[in-house]
């Protein structure tokens, strides 16, 4: 098939050959696509000359006469924000993939939810509605938007779209974004860090070398990535960030102190949605102003009129400014660099123009930030040359034209152990696509069935890692404990998407799943999670301790029984009295938070079996049962 | 594509040897991730694609093996057939655990305190110290002294254990 044809080395694929494939930047707040054409990057307008699709979603009833039914995205629903805020949603991207005890301010949004366990559902008018599915609708009317003017109403169809997503979008997130493309039509060719496509729009257009910072702060999500740019290639060293922090939260602020100051409590979701509307316009003046009025009618007659001062806007949001800043030291520590090693630093996002967000960034990293790119479009414009080169437009062009991307997994990878700890496969900033096996072994004689709980985050405890998936692996052949070999694989892609297979190693039995969102921590949690995990590092390490004592006592006791079950015949009364009280005081304490004491009869116990050890081992050695260590007699 | 049953060195074109130009390394990393990375094989067919996932992965295990030195040792001992870090042999020099409970116990009192120049000045410590372990690795390996061997590798990871526990601290405190 022609389309599919890719041109030979040194000879330009010719217009009709071209394959069209399309970046798209499907934002919290506003969302774009944009192509190459004729070599550049565009982002592509609306009729009206728009290039950025508000990502509102308005559903209407089926019987509201001859729009019924209608689904409609962008200005015409935005329109509809405050007079049905029910049915129409905005920000959605602050659901995807998530519960509703995950989403931080839920309480504020306007909207009726419907709890499912993994992923929120929307009541609407025309029926429940997934976060994928509304996406799904704002990613349809972009790709309808780029049918129509690349494709110029004839048969053939897009090769597919580079999507992109915050750096810092766990799996559940990413895996909802990649399901609401596929909802939409669209071949995912990839799924594309926000802070990377950047970087490659800056990066190429700029012919820049060396170490890049990328902040970018969009409507709802904070990521801070650091790069390498070297001959083409594009190395992502660390990136950090904030899945639930953006411009959206500076609106918040405001219209929180809007109604502090007009002394007015709990607006219906309609006034809500007005109120909110009001303070984002509030916020974009006092970007560039130094005083902006919010005005508001509300439904029940009473009146909204304050006047901000930039000075105030800034007092009041400065905290959320700050709380950028530790994940760009953390990352530029995982980096292992210092501020002076970045030679600049790229703004990316709406949210970026703010003058105090200018000032923080100037101030930490002593240069002024780099603004010559439209901070809403370079991320489109990065996914659409990516985009370009995916599906296979640039073979042929010159070596030093191409460019590869080299990203990395910003959380770590882990699964349950013992005592409800997590233990870490893969470490934060890993490059992917990457895959690492780890072993585990049973903790019971005769086990035969292991549950694998899967983690994303940076704590040491289960509880306060986000739970991933959960699956059972089967037919585990019935050994002593601690002989049976699994061994665990984790594969992430180049998306950054897990999968997970498991696999007994003494009889082959395999057991591959692909990570499904499961319940867990909310978003917000994932963040705090990793700023508590630093904080409270020391605390972990003394539940760590805690945890491994008992843990071991209880293999201890569960050992020296097994061992008297088998071999009590080697003891007499007495002597077996003296195991049995140690066993007795050991087995009371176990779930004691005394670690101390428990290491004590932990000891104690091992004193006790001691002459009971040596002579199993004895008759092992006279039975031909030789090489057994010492410890799995005992 | 690649050869899959080839040792990370050989993967990577380089002697096995534990001294590493990491210059060429890191070239050689970009390199072969160039040709295998997933993105190069988006518009191959499914079987070509998946290869590439394979290969890139592969790629990437072996390029972080070969940045880190405790790895990197860890790796060449077990290509002679010496595990370093098994579970029943976990032997270490008692003065250098003395000296690392005594580090661990200043470290803590730091990040109680919050002093991020104590913990700053302890990072750079314990990099000289990794410096030196490694150089003298490098020897023990050439000398093939594989017990010495063994004892370096797991200093150094004791010794990355703690430098990552200093950065923890570091982050919480600049948090």
């Amino acid at each position: 098939m022609a389309l599919l044809q890719i041109s030979e080395p040194g000879e330009s694929p010719a217009p009709h050959e071209r394959r069209v494939a399309i970046g798209i930047d499907l934002g919290t707040t506003n969302s774009l696509v944009a192509v190459v054409r004729n070599g550049s990057a565009e982002v592509l307008a609306d009729e009206a000359g728009r290039g950025l699709l508000p990502s509102v979603v308005r559903y209407e009833a089926a019987d509201s006469g001859d729009t019924g039914g209608r689904t409609t995205v962008g200005i015409e629903a935005q329109k509809h924000l405050a007079r049905d805020p029910r049915n129409t949603i905005s920000s959605v991207k602050r659901f995807m993939g998530r519960a509703v005890a995950d989403v931080p301010n839920i309480e504020n949004a306007p909207y009726d939810f419907i709890d499912v366990p993994g992923m929120l559902k929307l009541r609407t008018i025309a029926g429940p509605k997934s976060p994928v599915e509304v996406s799904a609708e704002i990613l349809k009317a972009l790709r309808y938007r780029a049918e129509a003017q690349l494709l110029g109403g004839s048969t053939t169809k897009l090769a597919g779209a580079v999507i992109t997503v915050p750096a810092y979008f766990d799996d559940a997130q990413r895996q909802a974004t990649k399901d609401a493309a596929k909802l939409a039509g669209l071949d995912v060719l990839r799924l594309l860090n926000e802070p990377t496509a950047a970087a490659v729009a800056y990066g190429l257009d700029n012919a820049a070398e060396g170490i890049y910072a990328v902040y970018d702060l969009g409507g709802g999500t904070f990521d801070i990535s650091i790069l390498r740019l070297s001959k083409g290639v594009f190395e992502v060293l660390s990136t950090g960030g904030d899945s639930a922090l953006g411009g959206d939260d500076f609106d918040h602020r405001l219209y929180c102190w809007a109604l502090d100051e007009s002394r007015l409590t709990l607006p219906t979701p309609e006034d809500t949605r007005l109120l909110l509307l009001k303070s984002r316009e509030a916020k974009e003046h006092l970007t560039l102003q130094g005083v902006a009025r919010i005005n508001a009618d509300l439904s029940d007659g009473r009146r909204i009129n304050v006047t901000a001062s930039q000075a105030k806007f800034f007092e009041i949001t400065q905290h959320l400014v700050q709380k950028t800043i530790g994940p760009v030291k953390k990352a530029l520590r995982d980096a292992e660099l210092s501020v002076d090693d970045v030679k600049g630093v790229v703004m990316v996002g709406g949210a970026t123009r703010m003058p105090h967000v200018q000032r923080a960034v100037a101030q930490l990293f002593g240069k002024p930030p780099l603004n010559n790119l439209d901070p809403d479009m370079v991320v489109a414009l990065g996914a659409a040359m990516q985009a370009d080169q995916l599906a296979g437009n640039r073979a042929g062009t010159d070596a030093g034209d191409d460019w590869l991307l080299l990203d990395v997994i910003p959380l770590s990878l882990g699964i349950e152990t013992m005592g409800g700890l997590v233990e870490k496969i893969i470490a934060r900033n890993s490059s992917i696509p990457v895959a690492r096996s780890q072993e585990f072994t049973t903790f019971k004689d005769g086990q035969t069935a292991m549950a694998i709980h899967v983690l994303q985050g940076e704590r040491e405890k289960v509880s306060d890692c986000r739970s991933l998936a959960r699956f059972e692996l089967r037919g585990i052949p019935p050994l002593v404990a601690g002989a049976a070999r699994i061994e665990v694989t984790f594969a992430v892609d180049a998306d950054g998407l897990l999968s997970v297979a498991a696999r007994e190693k003494t009889t082959g039995v395999e057991s591959t799943i692909a990570v499904k969102p499961s319940y867990g921590l909310s978003d917000t949690d994932i963040t705090r999670m990793l700023e508590e995990s630093f904080q409270k590092a020391d605390e972990d390490k003394e539940i760590r301790a805690q945890t491994e004592v008992s843990v071991e006592a209880e293999q201890l006791i569960a050992a020296v029984a097994a061992a008297l079950l088998q071999d009590g015949d080697l003891m007499n009364h007495d002597e077996r009295s003296v195991i049995d009280r140690a066993m007795a005081e050991l087995s009371s304490l176990v779930s004691s938070s005394d670690r101390h004491r428990i290491k004590r009869a932990f000891d104690a116990l091992g004193v006790a079996t001691a002459t009971f050890a040596q002579r199993r081992m004895d008759r092992g050695v006279q039975s031909g049962l030789t090489g057994r260590h010492i410890k799995e007699l005992a | 594509m690649i050869d899959f049953s080839a040792d990370h060195f050989a993967l990577f074109g380089l002697p096995r040897n534990f001294r590493i130009d990491s210059f060429e390394l890191d070239r050689r990393w970009r390199s072969l991730q160039a040709d295998v990375h997933p993105d190069r094989h988006a518009s191959g067919d499914d079987a070509s694609r998946r290869m590439a996932l394979q290969a890139s992965s592969r790629v990437n295990e072996a390029y972080a093996i070969l940045c880190d030195p405790a790895a990197r040792g860890e790796y060449l001992l077990r290509l002679l057939g010496i595990e370093s870090l098994s579970e029943t042999d976990t032997s270490m020099p008692a003065d250098f655990l003395i000296e690392q409970m005594e580090r661990r116990e200043s470290i803590e009192e730091a990040s109680d305190a919050g002093d991020h120049t104590a913990l700053e000045l302890a990072l750079a410590e314990i990099d000289i110290e990794r410096r030196v372990l490694t150089a003298g690795l490098a020897d023990f390996l050439d000398a093939q002294a594989t017990d010495d061997a063994k004892t370096s590798v797991r200093k150094l990871r004791f010794l990355d254990r703690v430098k990552s526990e200093i950065n923890d601290s570091l982050i919480a405190i600049e948090a």
